[in-house]
């Protein structure tokens, strides 16, 4: 709960900033107000508390919260010259801030009212921070689709939400459970159960409802699709499997198979249209479709070392493609580019993006010792453990595919011909951001139960 | 809310059903922006509909409640997509869904 009100009180305080003239001290109060918020929160672990039966700030959520909070903290420190230099800072500070607040109820909602505001609260903010560069079009147009789809999925989760109140008499999730265990299971359940799948799909672009994610992380601005691959996306899935472990795990005869369709459709689908790309944010953002699919596979194979799995995928994931976003938006700042022929031949004048950029590829390819081979690794362990060996050989048969474009872009960084030798200006807090991502990239992979311990 | 309970649930629910769907196939299928979000509006109010007759046969007031924070929401929604769409309106001149096509592959 300290987390909530240290965030809302940063983002009212970041919406005065404008008004009392103090943009510069603006972004060193942030850092130490999440370092705050990530302090408090640290401090409920092992100490569960529950508000009014309508958040539960359980192990579970203190972890999933702190993971964002160590996110967003990379993420302010990547975004800042932008949004200082492009933007009027202090109101997309103040949305970041208040979108935040939506991703920490997400993780600890104990009630369907709680789930539904949160979502809400995270998605108004990103549609209007995915809008924001307001004089391109393609921005425009990104934010309008964001909202579209956005809006469109909120309908169905809340149908969703509605036919389970209608047959659980509740929007408790323990009350829920107990009411669905006793002999409940009727068709309004299951179309409720299907109807907020469909819901929180969208949230998490799950194929077949996938199609807004590309152009939307194609068209908003290199740091905005940043934070809604990484923030948005975790506290999608977190919340995701929050719902169905707690609510819906006695009726998984019942889902597993649509979901485990929708993985591999997604794995697919995704997978394939990333090799297609020539722009390297496009290929992120089918890329990032790719990995909700291998995300999902957790969910399908729903047991207890899954909920460790979501955690490191989500979180290892965001990590590497915090790196990945942050070289691509300073490449293409250089070179006013994001098509693949910009990373071309950099190597020599540029070890520092090189390294930490192939350190990143081979993250999200999955290839040993970074934490991507670990998250795919222990993602894949949880399904064979729960007897789905054939959705895991479609996901591996995916992961080859996945490693021939990410290894494109080692390839053009490294064994192209150089075009120009003068090196790429990178900035300090960049600097900072690229080291500290690649060290924990490869930290977390040769250590893994500094994330698993946790949970 | 005696009273309501004269109407059988079923009906309620097909109500909202066919009000629903409608909103689906309105996303769906119109391309005026405008009456998209008509449309979502729809969606959403046939929801709060739902949720009154079942929070009125449950005897629980937690359904009415929730309708109030569907509200808000849904008001806060529109209100930011509204802006997006000037925002859009100004830079194509054109309120038509096609003119977006600037972004695929």
């Amino acid at each position: 709960m300290n987390t909530l009100i240290i965030l809302s009180a940063l983002g009212v305080v970041a919406l005065f900033a404008e008004i009392f003239r103090f943009r510069k001290g603006l972004f060193p109060l942030i850092l130490i107000g999440l370092a705050a918020a990530f302090f408090f929160t640290a401090k409920e672990y092992n100490h569960p508390q529950v508000f009014f039966g309508m958040m539960n700030f359980d192990n579970y959520a203190v972890i999933f919260s702190c993971a964002i909070l160590i996110i967003a903290f990379l993420w302010f420190m990547m975004a800042k010259n932008y949004f200082l230099q492009e933007t009027s800072v202090t109101d997309h500070f103040a949305l970041i801030l208040f979108s935040l607040v939506g991703a920490v109820v997400m993780v600890s909602f104990n009630n369907l009212t709680m789930l539904f505001l949160g979502i809400e609260i995270l998605s108004v903010s990103v549609y209007v921070l995915a809008a924001s560069d307001k004089t391109n079009v393609m921005s425009n147009e990104s934010g309008f689709k964001y909202f579209l789809m956005g809006s469109f999925a909120t309908g169905f989760l809340l149908f969703g939400i509605t036919l389970i109140y209608g047959v659980t008499g509740s929007f408790d999730l323990t009350t829920i459970q107990h009411n669905l265990s006793t002999g409940r299971e009727t068709y309004m359940a299951l179309a409720g159960v299907l109807l907020l799948m469909i819901g929180l799909g969208f949230k998490s672009s799950l194929a077949p409802f996938h199609f807004w994610a590309p152009d939307v992380y194609e068209g908003a601005p290199t740091t905005v699709t940043t934070y809604m691959a990484t923030v948005v996306k975790t506290a999608a899935f977190a919340a995701f499997y929050r719902l169905f472990s707690l609510c819906f795990w006695q009726l998984a005869a019942h889902w597993t198979d649509v979901l485990s369709w929708m993985v591999v459709l997604t794995l697919f689908i995704g997978n394939v249209s990333a090799v297609r790309q020539r722009s390297v944010k496009r290929m992120l953002a089918y890329s990032s479709v790719a990995h909700a699919g291998y995300i999902a596979i957790a969910i399908v194979a729903m047991s207890v070392p899954s909920t460790c799995a979501i955690l490191y995928y989500t979180f290892t994931y965001s990590i590497s493609s915090l790196s990945a976003f942050t070289i691509l938006f300073i490449v293409s700042r250089h070179k006013g580019s994001k098509d693949i022929s910009a990373f071309e031949g950099m190597s020599k004048a540029n070890p520092l993006l090189s390294f930490t950029m192939t350190v990143a590829m081979l993250s999200l390819a999955g290839i040993p010792p970074t934490a991507g081979f670990f998250a795919k690794y222990y993602v894949f362990y949880t399904a064979i453990n729960h007897g789905f060996t054939w959705l895991v050989l479609v996901a591996v048969l995916a992961a080859l595919v996945g490693i021939y474009y990410y290894f494109r872009v080692i390839i053009a960084i490294y064994f192209k011909p150089e075009q120009q030798l003068v090196p790429i200006k990178v900035g300090p807090l960049h600097r900072t951001v690229l080291i500290i991502t690649t060290i924990l990239t490869l930290l977390f992979g040769l250590f893994p139960n500094l994330v698993l311990g946790w949970l | 809310m005696g009273d309501l309970k004269t109407i059988p649930m079923d009906w309620y629910l097909l109500l909202s059903t066919i009000l629903f769907s409608i909103g689906v196939m309105g996303v769906l299928f119109r391309r005026n922006a405008i009456i998209i979000f008509m449309s979502i509006e729809l969606m959403l109010n046939a929801v709060n509909l739902l949720l009154v007759a079942f929070s009125a046969y449950h005897n629980d007031a937690n359904g009415q409640v929730f309708v109030f924070f569907t509200m808000a929401v849904a008001a806060a929604e529109i209100a930011v997509g509204l802006a997006i769409l000037v925002v859009v309106y100004r830079n194509t001149k054109s309120t038509d869904i096609d003119v977006l096509n600037r972004l695929k592959g």
